[in-house]
């Protein structure tokens, strides 16, 4: 055991009161005295050229305040691609064509929900319907529709992206064997129960105050002045508890700019609420992909080269989709260790909504690809798949030159107790038809190192305050967004100051209070936040000491500690003094001045991806209903490499709730679309997983390394586990029943069918 | 169209609302009420995010016209908590980490409620069957299931 006080415990969440008593307020909960209630005008067409748009009818309808078109904005590409002005595609309200059903023409704000929608229905828009297109295969080709008009832009190919090291093909031309497999993994919706929302304010001053629902609250500052033509300093956003994102809410939507803009021109809060039909068919979504994948082998099993390449089908509009590209093809090598490797990616638009950033990133389509590819290996070389993983994973201290470095990684371990408690020797191969276990494993970043949105500022910081009665104020910038993030910063202060959880606040999701962060996306807070967290509670520490010093005088050899409400020396615990006798002394000998501690983290030298990488392995266990195809999860084992534990309670949540989102993914969920139009836009025809279900046992194995870049030696815990799902349950599919389905999801329909073809085949 | 008065009980208090006749209960909870644990997600039912207690009964407040009320009980999460004191299945809930982003998490109570009024000795499988119209996207159930057992466990323990 570690000497921690509270890292490491089953401790609830800071925000759990108000959230089990229904106080903790969300966006939509926001209500301002004379607001009013804004709706968006959005295409109906998927691709077209906008000849006129007109809206005098709905200017002129009594209870509309305000209703803005283009021609109020200042016709001005954003998105967070600031530092890459090439990938810039989006506009505030689109002027000159729309590209997807859904797309964003006009907005209105009135005194009521029925007033706006009427208010809708008076803008008249003419159109010239231009031809569309929706399969990115198709988009390449010549004489496809151009739905992008840039120079860059060729055969609507948006963003190449390309990883190589090694020597990849001398390396395929010395390898016993070669496979080739083709995949196809499908869109699916992020789903959050909280719609995106914004109520936006702009006072006399000129001044936006904006609340909302982001994980990224300084990129929406950021841009939302941009897109406004204001300076930073005039927008103060405010994110109040958020109910869901999985990287949905990662950029600035158009909620978000109609809000401020419309509360602008009426001079009054203007509230915008997506409807749980625009949440499904207008915002983004996991973004498709045509998977290649050839990997050379030896016959005890090495992997010696691999090359993989992929076609996304982007959708109308960049998004975060070309980070999905590069970290696709990143951690199509992850985790295992291939020392030639090479990977094409190409980025297409499409007719439909935009393809963007969810959980994972880019990584289930990854590792699903990665996993079932391996079993067939294994199958083909007569090896135990779990075997060839272990043979092939990566060991602490792997390094990509010029990509990244792996300090801790407990892969190997993760793939071993997860083999040990689910008995997987016993069962492999050995359990009656129908029955099947199978693994998958995987690695992610704890953070990006990328700076796209070009800022001047550290990519976390962090405040601490110390009030005379010992209680502590935590100001970050990061998103709490149900993850447990505001939880984690006040155990990493408490134990730092050594003070009990119960006297420690964390304010984080105001841009006016807090310091510029990055915000919750690529598994980044716990890290990069945490350790500017810990970087100003011992800013703040030392400040006491100092004081401490003073006032015990000790031998000059002694080291000073924190603890328990305690400040002592480190050597003679029993020589020490009150903490808060400390605070009180410090406070007034320096005339009254407040003690603050500060600290901030930015990455350097840490290659092209991440600071540190988590890891893990999986364990599914499937029963098959041979009659129907349905797929029955009798059992998951996940374990996982998060380094040092911060939150128990919190892991495991994140654990379970990554697997039934990807085991959501795998067999049921699937946003689908004809001619551009999406054909399930609710929670009836969507398949969420919902509690009958998800697993009946689960079982999370906390598998703890030490990350020197981390805090307390922690990484991420927050998307990695998104990633093995898909692969883990298609191998234990076909431990069950001996099919392959490599093109997700697998629907009880392709299970039975699939079936079929093995009977038929085995008769002839 | 002319607003009607509604009378119902809301935790314990009697109501007085002016309403438009077409007015759903998550509206008049929310809007007209300013009564927002009671969450607003899908609007049409198939969520339960705001699912509240009528009479005992767990409805979607969403798919229920405010009219329909008249004169009758109606629970909602923020009546859970008696005289400042948290509920065991509140209790429970921060326990076990039974929520994450808190978005399901007061339709999940209400739903817990009900069962726990008539049966206080549930199986996982009871439970799984009374939530399984609450969606959620964060936890994976699993720490709702664990809750909702605890408190079941807890509030027998204190009955004995």
């Amino acid at each position: 055991m570690k000497p921690y006080s509270v890292l490491g415990k089953p401790i609830r969440r800071v925000d759990g009161v108000e959230k089990v008593t229904g106080a903790a307020k969300y966006t939509v909960d926001v209500q301002l005295p004379g607001m009013l209630e804004g709706r968006i005008f959005r295409s109906p067409h998927p691709h077209a050229k906008i000849l006129n748009v007109d809206v005098t009818k709905a200017r002129a309808l009594p209870g509309v305040k305000a209703v803005i078109t283009a021609a109020d904005t200042l016709k001005k590409p954003y998105g967070n691609w600031r530092r890459y002005e090439h990938l810039l595609d989006e506009y505030p309200l689109a002027w000159d064509k729309v590209r997807f059903i859904g797309d964003e023409i006009a907005a209105v704000a009135a005194v009521d929900e029925d007033v706006a929608e009427e208010a809708l229905t008076l803008i008249d828009v003419e159109y010239e319907l231009l031809p569309a297109v929706f399969d990115p295969v198709e988009a390449m080709k010549d004489g496809a529709p151009a739905i992008h008009e840039g120079a860059t832009v060729d055969h609507n190919v948006s963003e190449t992206r390309h990883i190589e090291y090694g020597d990849v093909d001398e390396a395929f031309s010395r390898c016993d064997r070669v496979r080739e497999d083709e995949f196809t993994l499908h869109p699916v919706a992020h789903a959050a129960m909280e719609p995106h929302a914004s109520v936006a304010t702009t006072g006399f001053s000129g001044r936006v105050t904006i609340w909302t629902s982001t994980q990224v609250p300084y990129y929406i500052q950021i841009l939302l002045a941009g897109a406004l033509g204001l300076e930073e300093g005039k927008v103060r956003v405010i994110r109040p508890h958020v109910g869901g994102a999985w990287g949905g809410k990662i950029e600035m939507f158009k909620d978000q700019y109609c809000a401020a803009r419309l509360s602008q021109m009426a001079g009054r809060p203007v509230r915008l609420e997506y409807t749980r039909e625009e949440e499904f068919a207008t915002t983004r979504r996991r973004t498709p992909m045509k998977y290649y994948l050839k990997t050379g082998y030896m016959k005890d099993g090495r992997l010696v080269a691999k090359e993989a390449r992929t076609i996304l089908d982007g959708g109308a509009y960049n998004g975060m989709g070309p980070t999905a590209l590069y970290l696709t093809g990143f951690f199509q090598a992850f985790p295992y260790s291939i020392p030639n490797y090479r990977y094409n990616g190409y980025h297409v638009y499409t007719n439909k909504s935009p393809s963007s950033s969810m959980r994972g990133f880019g990584g289930p389509q990854a590792e699903f690809t990665c996993d079932s590819q391996l079993d067939m290996i294994a199958e083909d070389l007569g090896m135990d798949p779990a075997e060839l993983r272990l043979k092939n994973s990566m060991t602490p201290g792997y390094e990509i030159p010029g990509y990244c470095k792996v300090a801790s990684c407990g892969i190997q371990e993760c793939i071993e107790r997860s083999m040990e408690s689910t008995g997987w020797r016993e069962k492999r191969g050995k359990m009656p038809h129908g029955k099947g276990i199978g693994m998958g494993c995987y690695g992610f970043m704890s953070g990006g190192v990328f700076n796209w949105i070009n800022t001047p500022y550290a990519f976390s910081g962090a405040m601490i305050r110390m009030g005379v009665d010992g209680f502590v104020d935590v100001y970050v910038g990061s998103s709490e967004i149900g993850q447990g993030s505001d939880t984690v910063m006040a155990q990493i202060a408490a134990e730092e100051l050594g003070v009990p959880m119960d006297m420690v606040r964390v304010t984080s999701g105001d841009t006016s209070i807090c310091p510029p962060d990055l915000g919750a996306w690529g598994s980044r807070q716990t890290l990069m936040t945490g350790n500017a967290v810990k970087m100003a509670a011992q800013d703040l520490r030392e400040q006491l000491f100092e004081v401490a010093r003073g006032m015990m005088m000790p031998n000059i050899v002694y080291a000073f500690e924190a603890k328990d409400g305690r400040i002592f020396l480190k050597e003679r615990p029993k020589r020490g003094v009150d903490l808060f006798e400390v605070v009180k002394v410090a406070v007034r000998g320096q005339e009254g001045q407040q003690l603050i501690g500060r600290g901030f983290y930015t990455p350097h030298g840490k290659g092209m991806v991440s600071p540190a990488f988590s890891f893990g392995a999986q364990v599914s266990q499937v029963e098959i209903d041979l009659e129907t195809g349905k797929v029955h999860m009798d059992q998951v084992t996940t374990a996982h490499d998060c380094g040092q534990v911060i939150n128990e309670l919190g892991v495991e949540g994140q654990l379970e709730g990554a697997f039934v989102m990807g085991q959501g993914y795998t067999l049921a969920e699937n946003l689908v679309t004809e001619e551009g139009q999406v054909l399930n836009p609710s929670f009836v025809d969507y398949k969420l997983m919902r509690a009958p279900d998800v697993p009946v046992k689960f079982e999370s194995l906390l598998v703890e390394t030490f990350e020197p870049e981390g805090p307390f030696g922690a990484k991420e815990a927050g998307e990695g586990l998104t990633n093995p799902n898909a692969g883990c349950i298609a191998n234990a599919i076909y431990d069950a029943v001996g099919v392959r389905i490599k093109d997700m999801p697998i629907t009880p329909e392709k299970i039975l069918k699939a079936l079929e073809e093995k009977k038929a085949k085995e008769k002839a | 169209m002319e607003k009607k008065l509604l009378h119902f009980t809301l935790n314990g208090d009697p109501k007085t609302v002016a309403v438009k006749p077409g007015r759903t209960l998550v509206q008049v909870l929310r809007e007209d009420l300013g009564m927002t644990g009671t969450k607003r997600c899908c609007n049409s039912g198939a969520c339960s995010s705001c699912s509240v207690l009528v009479d005992g009964q767990v409805v979607n407040a969403c798919s229920v016209l405010a009219c329909q009320v008249e004169n009758k009980e109606v629970s909602t999460v923020e009546g859970v908590a008696e005289g400042g004191t948290l509920h065991p299945l509140q209790e429970s809930f921060l326990d076990e980490g039974g929520l994450q982003c808190g978005f399901c998490t007061p339709g999940m109570i209400m739903a817990a409620q009900e069962l726990l009024s008539r049966n206080l000795e549930p199986t996982a499988e009871d439970v799984r069957h009374q939530i399984a119209g609450n969606l959620c996207r964060c936890t994976g159930y699993v720490k709702i299931v664990n809750s909702i057992l605890t408190a079941a466990k807890r509030m027998r323990e204190a009955q004995s």
